[in-house]
Order: C-alpha cells, then structure tokens, then sequence
C-alpha cells in the first residue's frame, strides 16, 4: 500500500525536477515554457475561475460520457446481437469514427448557435461513444455458443441470458472501452471550449490565457486538465474494481 | 452383445430418451450436409448411454437435438414418450468446457439453473441442495472460490453439479472428461458413479474415450460415419460397482476390442467413399 502511494509521488517529484532544470538550464523566458514553479502563483491569482472552469468541463464531460456509455451500449448490443445489423452499421460507425472530430466542431456549433452546454456534451459524447460500441458488440458476439446453451437448454429467454450471462461476460472489455472513451470525451470537451467564443470551462480559461498573453496560465490550465483527466480515470478504475474485480488474476 | 436392436425395449416401458429415424442436414453455402440419418435408439429410465464414433460423425448435433436446442429436419425425439419441440427444463447439460461463469462463487454457478427453472424451493432449500451435490463430488470447502481458483477437474465437477442441481429427468454429457488429463479423467469416473448411486437420473454420454464408455455405461452405441445411424449397440457386462481394474478384466478387454474394431469399420467407410 506504503509502495503504491509512494511511487508515483516520486515519479511526480522528479518529473517537475527535471522540468524546472530544463527550463532553467536553457534560460527560457516564460512565454516559451513556464516552469512549474510559475504554475502555483498563476493557480493561486485565478483560484475562483479555476474552480468554477474545472466544474464547467467536469460535468460536461461527464455528461456526454454518460450519453457514450447509453448510446454504445443500445449500439453495441444491437450489432453484437444481431449480425445483419452488424454488417450495416459497422462501415457506418467506422467511417464515422475516422472523420477528425475537430472538423465537427465549427459544424456543431453553427447548428446549434449559442447552446454551449450541449455544443459541448454533444461532441465529447460524438468522439467518445465507439469505443464503447465496438467493445460491447464484440463482446457479445463471441460470447461462446456452450454459454448461452447451458441456459437455453433450460428454457431461459434471450433476455434472462443476455442479462444474466452475456451482459456480466461483457463488462471487463466494456470498462477497458471506458477507460480510452474518458480520455476521449475529455478532448472532445476542451475542443469546443476552446473553439467556441463566449464559452466556458478550461479550454474557454486557455484561450483567454492565450488572448491576454498569461503563458503561467495557460500551462497552469494544462495541469489541470491533466488532474481532472486523472481523476476521471482513476473513478472509472474504481468501478471497474467494485463491478468487473473478478476478472483481475491474482498475481502468484 | 446384441445387434442393432437398440429401438426395441423391455414390454411396458416407456422410454425415457428415444430417436426415432432423426434427420439432420447442416445448410452450408454448397447446399445441404446431412449428419445423422435415420437415428434410432432409445434410452430406458435410469440407464447410462453411452455413444462413440468416428470423429465428426453428428455426435454434437445428438445431444442438442435431445436438448431441443436443435429440431430434426426429419424424424422425431421422444422425451419420456413426448416428442421435443423446445428446450425443456427436465434436461441438464455439461459439456466439455464448463463453461462457469467467472464472476459467480462455485455455489452460486451451481444454483444458476434454479435461478432459471421455475420451482417452489425457497433459497435456503436452494442452497441446501447446492451444497449436497458439492459434497457429494467433494467440492463442499470450494463454494465460496471463484472458477477460476479451481482445477480443470474440480471445474468440471461444478458444472456436474450445475447440471444436476434441478433433479433433472435427463442428464446429457457432451465430452465432459475430453480435456482432463488420465488420472483426473479416471477421478471424474468414479464421482460419476458416486453421482449415479445417489441421484436419478437417466444418462447420455458422448465421448471419443472407449475406456470411458465402458466403465461409466450400461450400453454403448456405435454411430457410423457421416451421416450417421446407429451401426451398433452393446450391453456392458460389468455390473453395477464397478472399479478401474475390471477395466482389464477379459469382458472389459473383449468390449474395448470389438467397439474399437467397430469404429474402424466406420472410419473406413469415410475412406472408401467417392470424393463428394
């Protein structure tokens, strides 16, 4: 336990080290790289528009993860369930998926003029749901025929077999879909903050940063971005402990 | 031994599995494959079937036509004089793979099928009857492990007992020892047997091990080759106790001989036949 917090605390310590060294080795000024010990004042004069932008893409993000999870799962479910509708939607989804969602942004944003909040949870859930698509579909589809016989053979229903086999068979392909999908969402949030003019949350507080020439701050936001990406990350572990634990091997 | 007059049973019995001319063709891309063709035989109540051939004979397709996962193209399957249209729960199943799932405890896998079949036991009765069988093949300390603590053969032995724990009619094992190494294998055998003392229940085995057959069952059918009929039937003339050294006795030996010579025959109608 002692190890686990230990680690990458030092890991951190000495990462920062290495980044206040290099800065201050090479003399750069701090409109080329601030150094982390520009980062703590800069926290510090904007701590209320910190908190207040942190909780903008928090929730957003949150949102539009939750609209990812909802959408892949009724899409997973419909491709790993039924092959034909497989067939159709996978080109579909695949071509999708490869278009770069910063295209979509300005799109997004032109139809629905104004409404920030749902720009914004629409594209973090756009770039984030086909991870979790994929997973469940493929999960469910090689699910092993001797599985679902074992119940058929009793008489169960689709239903009770999807939800008492299939569905729990499915959740450690489905969390390790999460985990990238948070990654993901995260991004499609910041792009429209940052896109968007008179928005909110982090990505609105780096443009700004970058408007009135603040470099501390615009690196100040990329830290925290980073934190509030590990600790999405880290809740999606938690879950994944508490409702896929059994699919972690024991190491011996 | 008798030939072939597997269809026939005792006056006044019913039996409780019966084929009567089964017909099955898999529908490939190419047309039609038949695997079984005109299958007849019939299982009385209690007794112990077991059905070898050559491999890929349709022994697979069998049991999931006696499940009613499966329905004959032609011919009918009688569960107990009633012919099988769907899955019934008076039928338990184990196959090769356990096939446990891995986020339940041993006792709780065992107790699925009850979770599935309507009945009136309450849950403390549910578990009760769990436990007995996890005694009964010696996983009574393992139920609250998960699957995947456990051996090939302990698993095996969970899904024996998952198979068992709604008293069904009829128990259908599709290669259960096939992955078990031989002395786990001979283990298996013996909990069957314990299994078969203590429960009731009328058993179809499928293998490809003819030391199995003929230790575990009270008949054997040969199946010929694709598509395939019942070649050949023959009683086991050991009687009920049974232990591994009879196996070497001359009656046992003499079997294991003929149903090897048996399948040979089977397997050289493959060869013989013109390329398709």
């Amino acid at each position: 336990m002692k190890r686990q917090v230990l680690v990458p605390v030092a890991a951190l310590v000495l990462f920062a080290l290495a980044w206040e060294f290099l800065v201050w080795v090479n003399g750069w000024p701090d409109y080329k790289m601030a150094s982390p010990s520009d980062l703590g004042p800069a926290f510090w004069k904007f701590r209320g528009l910190f908190l207040e932008h942190s909780w903008e893409t928090l929730w957003r993000t949150v949102a539009g993860l939750l609209l990812s999870v909802a959408a892949g799962l009724v899409l997973g479910m419909v491709m790993g369930l039924s092959r034909v509708m497989r067939e159709a939607l996978y080109p579909l989804l695949v071509g999708f998926n490869a278009i770069p969602k910063a295209t979509v942004v300005p799109v997004i944003a032109l139809i629905f003029v104004g409404a920030h909040d749902m720009n914004t949870i629409l594209i973090a859930f756009l770039i984030s749901f086909f991870p979790i698509a994929v997973s469940i579909s493929i999960g469910l589809s090689t699910l092993e025929p001797e599985y679902r016989d074992i119940l058929r053979s009793l008489g169960a229903s689709r239903f009770t077999i999807f939800w008492k086999i299939a569905l729990p068979k499915t959740l450690p392909e489905f969390f390790g879909a999460l985990k990238v999908a948070v990654t993901l969402a995260f991004i499609g949030t910041n792009l429209m903050e940052i896109v968007e003019p008179h928005g909110r949350g982090l990505g609105y507080l780096f443009d700004s940063g970058k408007i009135s020439a603040d470099y501390p701050l615009m690196f100040a936001v990329l830290i925290a971005l980073a934190l509030l990406g590990i600790f999405l990350f880290y809740c999606v572990v938690v879950l994944e402990k508490i409702f896929a634990g059994w699919a972690e091997r024991s190491e011996t | 031994m008798t030939e072939d007059d597997s269809g026939t049973l005792p006056a006044g019995e019913v039996s409780r599995i019966e084929l009567r001319g089964v017909y099955y063709a898999y529908r490939t891309g190419t047309g039609h494959l038949p695997v079984l063709d005109g299958l007849t035989f019939a299982c009385g109540t209690g007794s112990f079937t077991a059905v070898v051939g050559p491999s890929g004979c349709g022994k697979s397709t069998l049991t999931r036509l006696i499940a009613g996962l499966m329905l004959p193209d032609r011919g009918e399957v009688l569960l107990h004089g009633e012919p099988v249209r769907s899955p019934r729960a008076t039928v338990g199943m184990a196959f090769q793979n356990p096939v446990l799932l891995e986020w339940r405890t041993i006792l709780a896998n065992v107790l699925l099928p009850l979770e599935i079949v309507p009945n009136r036991l309450t849950r403390e009765e549910r578990r009760n009857r769990a436990r007995e069988l996890l005694a009964l093949v010696g996983l009574g300390a393992f139920e609250d492990r998960r699957p995947s603590e456990l051996s090939g053969g302990m698993r095996q032995r969970a899904s024996l007992c998952r198979a068992l724990v709604t008293r069904p009619e009829v128990l259908i094992l599709d290669e259960p020892f096939g992955a078990l190494d031989a002395f786990t294998r001979e283990d298996l055998w013996q909990t069957m047997h314990a299994l078969r003392r203590e429960e009731r229940f009328t058993c179809l085995l499928i293998t490809h091990d003819l030391r199995e057959s003929v230790f575990l069952a009270d008949r054997v059918v040969v199946l010929s080759d694709r598509p395939a009929t019942a070649q050949v039937t023959m009683e086991v003339p050991l009687g009920d106790k049974r232990a591994l050294d009879d196996l070497y006795g001359t009656e046992a030996s003499e079997l294991q001989a003929e149903l090897r010579q048996q399948i040979r025959i089977a397997q050289q109608a493959r060869q013989t036949e013109p390329a398709a």
